[in-house]
């Protein structure tokens, strides 16, 4: 990938932060961790590699992503105002009264491809999804974004099973390794490890990445273009709380929103380095 | 009179619908053979999708299908797609509002042999819990296999109720039309209302004749969609009798009695007595037993009327 792109993804993810900062700190909840530690994928998937136009949000050959960590919401409707979705203004209005931001996604509202929030759902919607393309030939892809401690519902390995069992090459789920959970770190509260050798062993194709990388995001998903008669797990490891000094690798920060002073802290921080970049 | 199954009216029905609709798709959770899919599989090898022993993923990928605009039902036992799958068919059909029809066989006390594991007397009271979601519990073969048939143009989630037991079909196949959320009465009556759905309707048809007999003249309505429930069908039976007797296959707790309840309640309380499965597990037998056993046949809607109306 060249620099220029690079540099481009890397602005884009850091408003994509702004976006979640101000939305969970308006809200006063939400989950600022794990939208931190996706930011960087969704953004390079809604600007860089998925077929979507916010002018037909429900264009049927559009590709379609499902947040199976529906508490990432805030990070999903960051991006979604960035590429043009909705007024990133809006994000102000999240989990409050009448808002179409809603704490967890919901399918009304533009971009939004599916409904999630009750975890491990998620996976097997886009088993759907990507079934029905292969069955129709439809051209569309469909992504999957999975959170680690989700992957201990055991919905997902019913759909790791399908997904494998129908050859369903049209999808491309990624794990979102940051390694906390509400409870702590998910090796002591429920271990999935190792997450790589469990999906190949149902008969994924994996690759291993980090999430913040995004000429390995792009090397991981040009791969799994080429991979035949199988979906693909991306496992990237990613820091909860990416961006936000006082946040990262935190547990405290899972589903816990800034007080004014640390929202200060916080936006000053992206803002510091977005600057860096656009010098 | 000839006896089917209505899960048979379901795998017939499925057939007639892809007749209609060349987008359908039918998924099942390794119950192909019991739940009659099996029927539709052999004529459309190509739209049956087996998801294994994995009800949960199959209603997730039943929502991702329905999200793409085609036509799917999902099949399995009731106890399985209701219970089981319940939060999934809840958060992932419902609240996103998809079209997924789910086929649901071996409902109530009549799956017999197989005991209180399998025999799922709560589907109604969950099913009707949920928002956007439609309840339909067809009475005969003709009647599953039309209001399978009716799906080709009803948009909406939609929970379907089939049974194991091979049941009298009353209804004439060519004349009979199914219409979502018509209640049917079948005969009329002015002493009291008898009001069944499912299998329970061919009971409540004996029983009207037996009471004929000893001079009461019960009026008979199959409600065949819990949800919507026809309102002024039950409203007009409250009025005009100022009696109910509910019958259903199903616990007394949330379902037809409970939904016919609420809307004497709200319009014209009458008295309301609801004959179904008395907050009690099942346990194995012949469904012939079983339903005796727990007050599900054409005698005890007769003793229980009867005791109603003081006679």
């Amino acid at each position: 990938m060249d620099e220029k792109l690079v540099r481009q993804l890397q602005i884009d993810a850091a408003k994509v932060r702004l976006g979640i900062i101000e939305g969970v700190h308006a809200a006063k909840a939400g989950h600022p961790g794990g939208s931190l530690s996706c930011a960087d994928l969704l953004t390079y998937l809604y600007t860089h590699r998925m077929n979507v136009d916010p002018k037909k949000p429900k264009d049927p050959n559009r590709d379609r992503l499902v947040l199976s960590k529906g508490h990432s919401a805030p990070a999903l409707y960051a991006t979604l105002a960035l590429r043009g979705f909705f007024p990133m203004e809006e994000m102000k209005t999240l989990r409050k009264i009448g808002s179409r931001l809603q704490g967890h996604p919901d399918i009304k509202t533009p971009g939004i491809d599916m409904s999630t929030g009750s975890l491990g759902q998620g996976i097997s919607v886009a088993c759907g999804m990507a079934l029905s393309a292969k069955i129709t030939c439809d051209p569309y892809k469909v992504f999957a974004v999975l959170g680690d401690g989700e992957i201990e519902e055991g919905e997902v390995w019913e759909a790791a099973m399908f997904a494998a069992h129908y050859k369903l090459d049209n999808l491309v789920a990624v794990v979102d390794n940051n390694g906390l959970q509400i409870d702590g770190k998910v090796s002591e509260v429920m271990s999935p490890y190792p997450i790589d050798e469990k999906f190949e062993a149902f008969g994924w194709h994996v690759i291993n990445i980090n999430a913040h990388d995004f000429n390995e995001m792009e090397k991981a998903f040009n791969e799994a273009e080429t991979v035949m008669q199988k979906p693909t797990m991306i496992v990237m490891r990613s820091t909860k709380g990416k961006g936000v000094s006082y946040m990262e690798n935190s547990v405290d920060w899972h589903g816990k929103a800034p007080n004014d002073e640390e929202y200060e802290i916080a936006v000053k921080e992206i803002k510091a380095y977005l600057a860096e970049l656009e010098a | 009179m000839e006896k089917r199954a209505t899960r048979e009216g379901y795998g017939e029905g499925l057939c007639a619908l892809a007749e209609v609709r060349p987008d359908l798709l039918v998924l099942d959770a390794d119950l192909a053979a019991a739940t009659k899919t099996n029927i539709f599989k052999k004529k459309y090898p190509e739209k049956h999708y087996d998801c294994g022993i994995a009800e949960a993923n199959m209603m997730g990928v039943a929502a991702g299908i329905a999200s793409t605009g085609k036509l799917v039902f999902a099949s399995s036992f009731a106890m399985f797609a209701a219970g089981r799958a319940f939060e999934i068919v809840r958060n992932s059909i419902c609240y996103p509002n998809l079209n997924v029809k789910i086929g649901a066989t071996h409902a109530g006390i009549s799956v017999g042999e197989d005991g209180a594991t399998h025999q799922c007397n709560e589907d109604i009271a969950l099913m009707r819990a949920i928002p956007n979601m439609t309840v339909i519990n067809p009475a005969d073969y003709v009647e599953a296999k039309a209001a399978v048939l009716a799906m080709a143009d009803y948009v909406g989630p939609t929970y379907m109720r089939f049974g194991r037991l091979a049941v009298p079909i009353y209804n004439d196949e060519a004349t009979y039309k199914f219409e979502v959320g018509k209640g049917i009465t079948i005969k009329d009556g002015k002493d009291v209302t008898i009001i069944a759905t499912g299998l329970m309707v061919a009971e409540a048809m004996d029983a009207a004749n037996a009471l004929h007999e000893q001079g009461i003249d019960a009026r008979i309505i199959n409600i065949h969609t819990i949800k919507p429930i026809d309102r002024d069908i039950i409203v007009k039976a409250a009025k005009e009798t100022g009696k109910i007797i509910t019958v259903e296959e199903h616990s007394v707790i949330g379902g037809l009695g409970s939904a016919v309840g609420d809307v004497v309640l709200e319009e014209c309380p009458v008295p309301v007595i609801k004959l179904g499965v008395k907050d009690v597990f099942g346990h194995s037998g012949s469904a012939k037993d079983l339903l005796k056993e727990y007050g599900l046949c054409a005698e005890n809607i007769v003793a229980v009327t009867k005791a109603a109306l003081g006679k």
